[in-house]
């Protein structure tokens, strides 16, 4: 099998690497690529939709039906991980483990034993023995509010830089899981709980999706932005930038909502009791 | 031979991304193991991401953000002053599903592995063919 794998990759390479040197160079401004749809967007962009970052303005207007459905397959994604793992009973461990804030003495409680839950001198502690370290959970509390407010930039300002939902989502997601992986699964669950990372996943597709039906109503097309220029109170151009930072958003929300929901049904296999 | 330093020059984009695609292929054919099969799959989209990207790229152009902003009517846009922003949005897309895809990948394979106790491709063969023989 090993060998059998290595001929046909092999046999594709010298194929594609054949076929290679027909493909235009690299930096050809005259290649096919660049020839045919995508000046018209470099240089009506500004004029159709007044946003100068050309990507968030093909993301989510002249391909927003694409960008709909990706959401829509994120959202898919993380129902399908709900789906697959998560494991509805509750049953209880055989022993549980709580750290003695103060001493920081560690112990172990036996199935059926009292347990010092909501005493505040108890901590509980994953099964699988975990050091101590006040380096890393402090480090990582100081840096989380740093990294959702670039999230934040990111999402924001991504008329006029780099950046949009997608980015920002992403980085948003991960500033919670840093939060999850340096401290616990249990005290990240408590902080944004399984079910409002599901109900926000779905708000996020529906704020994009509502944008379109909204469209509709004020007698458009599905993601005709200009149609919401007398609700928002400005020209058509300027509605298109402005409902494409509302759709944005959106998009911002699900994919944190659903990377956040992801790693909290793969990290504790679907019982969201201990993480990594 | 400066024929050849120009072909490579011309080309090695491409060449990257190729030895990336065999990478990732081989290690989804020839790996019994799920999980490097899954990373196999995750390079060999990293390879197609960054062949996107780099069709998208022009010689002197820079990144697709107009620098004039809105009212400025004075500067005409050139489509050769900024590079190609249609891949940049189709593989922008793209990272954000490969994320959700592996997602579910690795919830499969955590699936697999509590049924079957391995991730070997082969024991995993076994203990099938143990549970329904013929």
């Amino acid at each position: 099998m090993k060998a059998l794998g290595l001929i046909a990759a092999l046999c594709l390479g010298v194929l594609l690497f054949y076929i290679s040197l027909d493909f235009p160079s690299w930096g050809d401004g005259r290649s096919p690529a660049s020839q045919h749809l995508s000046p018209y967007y470099i240089e009506h962009t500004m004029e159709d939709t007044s946003v100068p970052n050309i990507v968030t303005a093909v993301l989510a207007d002249y391909r927003g039906y694409d960008t709909l459905f990706e959401t829509a397959v994120i959202f898919s994604a993380g129902l399908a991980c709900f789906f697959l793992l998560r494991v509805p009973e509750r049953q209880a461990p055989a022993a549980r483990f709580y750290r003695h804030l103060s001493t920081g003495i560690t112990f172990r409680i036996e199935k059926g034993g009292r347990l010092p839950e909501n005493t505040g001198e108890f901590e509980r502690i994953d099964s699988v023995w975990v050091p101590y370290d006040v380096i890393i959970s402090v480090t990582c509390r100081l840096v989380v509010p740093f990294v959702q407010l670039f999230a934040l930039y990111v999402i924001a300002h991504g008329h006029h830089s780099p950046g949009g939902g997608f980015q920002g989502g992403v980085i948003f997601g991960a500033a919670i899981i840093l939060f999850a992986i340096s401290n616990n699964l249990r005290r990240t669950l408590r902080r944004m709980s399984e079910k409002t990372s599901a109900l926000l996943s779905s708000v996020g597709v529906m704020i994009y999706a509502g944008t379109g039906v909204l469209c509709i109503i004020m007698g458009a097309g599905f993601l005709n932005y200009s149609a919401l220029a007398s609700i928002l109170g400005v020209d058509p151009v300027a509605a298109r930038s402005h409902s494409i930072l509302v759709v944005e958003i959106g998009v911002g929300i699900a994919v944190t909502a659903v990377m956040v929901w992801i790693y909290y049904n793969l990290s504790s296999a679907g019982r969201q009791d201990e993480g990594l | 031979m400066e024929a050849i330093g120009s072909l490579i020059i011309a080309k090695y984009n491409y060449w990257a991304v190729i030895a990336l695609l065999l990478i990732g292929l081989y290690a989804m054919i020839a790996k019994k193991n799920l999980v490097k099969k899954i990373i196999g799959m995750n390079i060999f989209q990293t390879a197609i991401i960054l062949f996107y990207v780099s069709i998208g790229s022009k010689k002197g152009a820079t990144i697709p953000i107009i620098l004039h902003g809105p009212g400025d009517s004075a500067h005409a846009v050139h489509a050769a002053d900024y590079i190609n922003p249609l891949p940049h949005v189709l593989m922008l897309t793209a990272i954000v599903v490969s994320v959700a895809t592996l997602g579910v990948a690795l919830a499969l394979a955590m699936k697999v592995y509590s049924q079957y106790g391995t991730l070997e491709e082969d024991e995993i063969q076994k203990k099938i063919m143990e549970l329904e023989p013929g």
